[in-house]
């Protein structure tokens, strides 16, 4: 194997341009963390020191490169977003052919049959959608009822063309104002499960291409409410948008992905606040695939949507849990935050997936120089005692 | 990725292996080899910068950017050959002699104490002042003996930790 670079160390690959720009604001937990990791580390540095000459401990960095040496070799932020394809079992001679004819099945029966129902069923629902909606423009409460309904009926389609066998644990979500549904994120699929149950409002990062035109067009109708991650000051934006949905009894209930991003299936990374202080009920949802059949994590990174569902449809069959947990509300000892994190906990045992600290953003940003500073802020300390005194040599 | 193992032939392992000195076995280098290639996103051979700092945990570490010079750009087989010193089995001269590198910035076997300030200013950041930099810098070198000018050899670190031995290891997770 030829270990030589493919291009030479002078030129590197351009950058994408919006990660100088923006450094993400830690959220308050995680700077515990790092005051933790830090708080020890400055311990290692300085109860060593008392018996050690202080060239010693200056020079002495290995503490820090064993962190350093320790995430570049495994993190827990990359493992969330690492699709972990099931073992190969078709590595002998009988079960090779066995395998072979899956595949041929799968590709050139399953597959067609499934585009032509997908097909039939986009018809059906164009058919429908597009008359109910101009039409009964004037008749606001059987045209929303209607288009409700409709919608549910194209993501059952969707579910069937991938052979979804999704079962539903606890009671179904209600109509009710002052609440929002919360539930892990693996893939655009999961807004498809839980709409083919409940016509939801899902807010969402606009996408671009054909995901993006149904997203104006038929989304829009459900009440939908648009992010753009890298606008700064979309979050109050949002929030606003957000605090108006739930206070109006007509609209759709609102659900949102906390994790701000999709991830394994796995693991769960934080939660981001906004859904946890609007001061109403939060219903949890969790979520959970079977890899056996297939892995539906969307990495977005290396795979478009359609592609994605290309891949599920090529495959068996895609089996799923859905749980929907008991409402919570806000306790009077929490903060929003420790809020958020006890919901998480909820989902995360719900679905037997492990949580992890890291603020899922951390896939688009650096994370912010504050902590890093926190790191530097307890070295400093610890050598703080050494300058104080004046020595008589 | 599911199949990166099966583009690393025994032949390609045992290379690898033989280049790092046999500090990492064969299946912490197959290992190794996946988190490569995790981190190599569009297959170029070699780790960017930039991909090592999409690693919070490497980004947030106040030595990433002295660390970086020495990883940017590396292929698969410096790439093994450069983290085996994190190996338990690596000898305590090899990692004190990692250190000395770090600090050595021009690679002239001395380090000065504009280095060890540079380090220094690193690690504390804007927390201490230069001239409180220079207080500790100054001070620790009197302190063991090195007047104003001397610069330190690789014995000297060798000197210094000669008591105390070195704890720098990191596991490689091996499914």
């Amino acid at each position: 194997m030829d270990w030589r670079a493919s291009s030479s160390l002078g030129n590197k690959p351009s950058t994408s341009g919006r990660d100088d720009a923006f450094l993400l604001e830690p959220s308050p937990s995680e700077i515990d963390l790092y005051r933790l990791g830090a708080e020890e580390l400055a311990t290692k540095v300085s109860t060593a020191g008392n018996k050690r000459v202080l060239l010693h401990e200056l020079l002495d960095i290995s503490p820090f490169l064993n962190e350093a040496a320790s995430a570049i070799v495994d993190d827990s932020f990359t493992r969330c977003f690492k699709s972990n394809p099931p073992e190969p079992w078709n590595w002998n001679l009988y079960l090779l052919p066995l395998w072979c004819l899956g595949v041929l099945v799968r590709y050139l029966v399953l597959f067609p049959i499934r585009v032509i129902l997908l097909a039939a069923g986009w018809i059906v629902f164009l058919a429908l959608f597009i008359p109910v909606h101009s039409i009964l423009r004037g008749h606001d409460q059987l045209r929303k009822m209607l288009e409700r309904g409709l919608v549910e009926f194209i993501c059952g389609v969707f579910v069937a063309s991938w052979t979804g066998v999704v079962k539903y644990h606890g009671p179904r979500p209600s109509r009710r104002p002052k609440q929002v549904f919360v539930a892990n994120h693996t893939s655009m699929i999961d807004f498809i499960i839980l709409e083919q149950m409940t016509a939801f409002a899902v807010i969402m990062q606009k996408h671009p291409g054909w995901v993006g035109l149904l997203q104006t067009t038929i989304l829009e109708s459900l009440g939908c409410i648009w992010f753009n991650r890298t606008e700064v000051k979309d979050r109050e934006v949002v929030t606003k948008k957000i605090k108006q949905h739930i206070e109006d009894p007509e609209t759709n209930p609102l659900l949102i992905f906390p994790e701000g991003t999709c991830v394994n299936n796995d693991y769960t990374v934080m939660f981001k606040k906004g859904a946890f202080e609007l001061g109403c009920t939060v219903c949890p949802i969790a979520i959970k695939y079977n890899k056996i059949f297939v892995d539906a994590f969307w990495n977005s990174k290396k795979q478009s949507f359609t592609m994605h569902l290309v891949q599920l449809m090529c495959s068996w069959a895609v089996v799923c849990d859905v749980w929907y947990m008991e409402p919570q509300t806000l306790q009077p000892t929490e903060t929003p935050i420790e809020f958020a994190e006890r919901v998480r906990d909820m989902i995360a045992k719900s679905a037997g997936i492990k949580k992890v600290a890291w603020d899922g953003y951390l896939k688009y940003y650096r994370p912010s120089p504050k902590l890093t500073e926190k790191r530097q802020q307890k070295f400093a300390e610890s050598l703080l005692p050494h300058l104080g005194e004046k020595k008589d040599i | 990725m599911g199949n990166t193992s099966s583009m690393l032939t025994q032949y390609d392992i045992e290379d690898v292996q033989e280049h790092c000195n046999g500090l990492f076995t064969q299946r912490e280098i197959v290992s190794l080899y996946e988190r490569f290639c995790q981190l190599d996103r569009n297959g170029k051979g070699f780790i960017s910068a930039d991909e090592f700092l999409s690693v919070p945990e490497f980004a947030v570490n106040p030595l990433s950017q002295r660390m970086l010079r020495m990883l940017d750009g590396l292929n698969f087989k410096d790439f093994v050959a450069l983290l085996s010193v994190f190996s338990a089995k690596a000898s305590f001269s090899h990692k004190l002699e990692f250190i000395f590198k770090l600090y050595d910035a021009d690679g002239d076997g001395e380090v000065t104490r504009n280095d060890v300030l540079e380090v220094l200013q690193d690690l504390s950041g804007p927390f201490l002042s230069v001239e409180e930099r220079q207080q500790v810098v100054n001070r620790a070198f009197e302190e063991s003996g090195y007047s104003t000018g001397n610069t330190l050899t690789i014995e000297d670190f060798l000197k210094l930790w000669d008591k105390t031995g070195l704890k720098m290891e990191v596991e490689v997770p091996v499914d």
